[in-house]
């Protein structure tokens, strides 16, 4: 009777989890119809994506990466002078963008997973820390000026992304397969098992799992997608810069996960929307942004500690269970 | 009394008639001026709030609002990021329906908004922004570089350094785009002129503690360390070599790029001797001094820097321009002010070249001893006017694109 009950909650869950990304998505793509502006759209988009791909590390795999930053910008930058140098189109750039975050994730990943909870932050931090300073000085990313004027050209050679539409359209669908992706793996095996991890790692590997493996994957998954987030980005804003790789950064997704609502699947999506939404229609404040950033996050981890999406889910549970 | 209101009606038809003459070719019937500024860091001083109330006091004094145009000026912060500054180029073109973006000191910002204006079709006034490459390879039917740029400080201050005897270089070089471009720009003169650039270093943008770049500087034996920066960074290098008693050890300092505020931040007993390289100077006739007394009254009694004054004439010259057409057209805007000469109070007469560069002359001055100022601001004597022929780069030299 136990199982059959969970069993039904379970689908339960996941309908109700289905018909929220339907619904998402639909929002998402008659938004620029409604008023809200397409690259404000994009902006968040890009930084969804990031967010989710963080949380996929943090909210399932437990493990928090302060260091997140040298993904996104490293994409950025390496899709940027892709386009703008070698001269490839869109979806090449942002493939190589992609895999050059990829392949710094397995490197950084390898090192890093070899240490827990507060150890494993500092590493992640010590080598985007490194990073930044390689991209500051490295001559390909112009330093304090980024890599300007990047060219978005044509997808597929057919799609011209100079209108801001089609831009958006396109910024969308890979936002929603990297999202279906991220919720393929939550729900998968692998994700389960992460989870597990999570919970008690000397559990899962006494159970016979090779949790290093997992936490591996993990984190190459993670930042194989912040990547692509940061690739998209560049080609968007059609520029690669400082601020992409600056710890900050790092510190900005950790906030738009925690806000949003840690382990959940649309948390860092209301999370990212929050505050690029601040940060974009609050900027006549100047610095008072950061200000009210910080104010909204003390808020959060003293009222809220769930976040708005599991605080709310919780409520849902309660009241409809 | 008939006769009088009879008048006023024509007048009032008159007016109504020119407003919707004019409100025909003005985009959402409103000319909207976006001052891009650094608005609460190392620029803020020399530009920031200043910059805008000196839009304002352009469109006051144009008198344009009371023969029926709207004007609204609106004003951001770009923080000196690119990513900044280009988000909200973009959002006020797209959305805010702003037609003209001015002042934006700090040059990697302002080559991205150069670059989104001639997309968009819009106008850009560089009034803040330095490097030469705006009207070089940069260059842009869309864009006028105001004020100075970096080969006009690297000739006139860097040019009047090596003539009496600072033949001896070592670069302290602010990292991104200004700062390249003015050491770029000051080591040519310095090499033509017969003089060794010994070294160079660079620093990220506002910095904080110089210790180990002074050290170098030191440490290369050059004659004459050359200030590539600007704002808050000169005015730190400078404060941080004296207390590494650099200059008494028989080293001396070239600011490259040194502001009204530079200087009243740093104080006379520090600045004094410095020559640097000016376009405007607040005391120097009636009208700039008039100027000064009024802009100073708005911002807080700082005296206009030649950014502020640039602002100014940059948006006196675009109004009227935009009265002459009849239109806030980017595009039409910018050729429009290119082929007409300017005429405002603070910088008189001028022209505008085709690649994008404002002329005027440009003056070499000398701060001034503690002893010698009378007061607050009185901070600068003229040691050399350069003429205006003379103050720019050569058209040919620029490699803009659209001089052919």
């Amino acid at each position: 009777m136990a199982i059959s009950d969970t069993a039904a909650i379970a689908t339960r869950a996941s309908n109700t989890a289905r018909a929220g990304i339907v619904l998402m998505l639909a929002a998402l793509a008659i938004a620029p119809f409604v008023g809200l502006y397409p690259v404000f759209l994009m902006k968040a988009l890009c930084f969804a994506l990031f967010a989710c791909a963080f949380n996929l590390l943090l909210g399932f795999g437990g493990l928090l990466s302060f260091g997140h930053a040298m993904f996104l910008g490293t994409a950025g930058y390496v899709s940027a002078h892709a386009a703008k140098v070698w001269g490839l189109p869109f979806e090449l750039a942002v493939l190589s963008g992609t895999a050059a975050a990829a392949a710094l994730g397995t490197l950084v990943g390898a090192l890093a997973i070899r240490r827990q909870g507060i150890y494993f932050a500092m590493i992640t931090l010590a080598i985007a820390q490194m990073m930044f300073f390689f991209y500051l000085q490295t001559p390909f990313t112009h330093g304090e000026d980024g890599i300007q004027s990047v060219p978005r050209g044509r997808l597929f050679g057919v799609f011209d992304l100079s209108s801001t539409l089609t831009m958006y359209y396109v910024v969308l669908i890979i936002f929603a397969l990297a999202f279906l992706l991220i919720y393929r793996v939550i729900h998968s095996p692998f994700g389960q098992v992460l989870k597990a991890i999570r919970e008690n790692e000397p559990r899962a590997i006494s159970l016979g799992y090779d949790a290093d493996r997992y936490k591996l994957l993990a984190f190459i998954l993670s930042a194989t997608l912040a990547g692509l987030a940061g690739a998209t980005k560049s080609i968007v804003f059609q520029l690669a810069s400082l601020t992409d790789v600056h710890w900050t950064m790092s510190g900005e997704v950790v906030l738009m996960t925690l806000l949003g609502g840690m382990g959940t699947i649309f948390g860092p999506v209301v999370g990212a929307f929050i505050i690029i939404g601040i940060e974009s229609y609050l900027s006549d404040f100047g610095e008072w942004v950061t200000v009210i950033t910080g104010v909204i996050f003390v808020v959060c981890v003293l009222a809220f500690r769930r976040g708005i999406v599991g605080e709310l889910s919780a409520w849902w549970s309660k009241h409809a269970g | 009394m008939k006769r009088v209101r009879g008048s006023l009606i024509a007048v009032a038809i008159a007016g109504a008639f020119a407003a919707g003459a004019a409100q025909a070719q003005i985009s959402d019937n409103v000319v909207k001026i976006g001052v891009l500024s650094d608005m609460s860091s190392l620029y803020t001083d020399l530009a920031g709030a200043g910059s805008v109330a000196a839009a304002r006091m352009a469109v006051e004094d144009s008198g344009i609002e009371k023969r029926g145009y709207k004007v609204e000026i609106v004003s951001a912060d770009h923080q000196n990021k690119p990513d900044v500054g280009s988000a909200i180029a973009r959002q006020w073109y797209d959305t805010d329906k702003v037609d003209v973006i001015v002042d934006v000191p700090n040059s990697g910002v302002a080559l991205a908004v150069n670059q989104i204006t001639r997309d968009k079709g819009k106008a850009f006034l560089v009034s803040g922004a330095a490097s030469s490459d705006l009207t070089g390879k940069a260059c842009s039917p869309n864009t006028i570089h105001w004020t100075y740029d970096t080969w006009m400080l690297a000739n006139g201050t860097g040019g009047a350094i090596v003539k009496t005897g600072g033949d001896t270089w070592f670069f302290l070089t602010a990292d991104y785009a200004f700062g390249h471009a003015l050491e770029r720009d000051t080591e040519a003169v310095v090499l033509k002129s017969g003089g060794k650039v010994l070294g160079k270093v660079r620093h990220p943008l506002n910095t904080q503690d110089f210790s180990s770049f002074l050290l170098q500087a030191q440490a290369s034996k050059a004659k004459i360390i050359g200030l590539a920066n600007a704002g808050g960074d000169t005015t730190n290098s400078i404060k941080q070599a004296a207390e590494f008693g650099i200059v008494k050890g028989g080293q001396n300092l070239a600011g490259l790029l040194v502001f009204l505020t530079d200087v009243h931040a740093l104080g006379l007993p520090t600045a004094q001797g410095l020559i640097l390289t000016n376009t405007f100077y607040w005391d120097q006739n009636d009208q700039s001094r008039a100027f000064a007394k009024r802009f100073a009254e708005r911002d807080k009694g700082i005296h206009p820097t030649m950014l502020h004054a640039g602002v100014y004439s940059a948006v006196t010259h675009y109004l009227k321009a935009v009265e002459a057409l009849k239109s806030d057209d980017g595009t039409k805007v910018i050729a429009k002010m290119k082929e007409t000469p300017t005429d405002d109070p603070l910088f008189g007469k001028g022209t505008i070249r085709a690649d994008g560069r404002k002329i005027h002359p440009a003056y070499l001055v000398e701060v001034k001893k503690p002893a010698e100022s009378k007061g607050p601001w009185d901070y600068y004597k003229v040691r050399a006017t350069i003429p205006a022929d003379q103050a720019f780069r050569p058209l040919k030299d620029g490699e803009c694109p659209l001089v052919k």
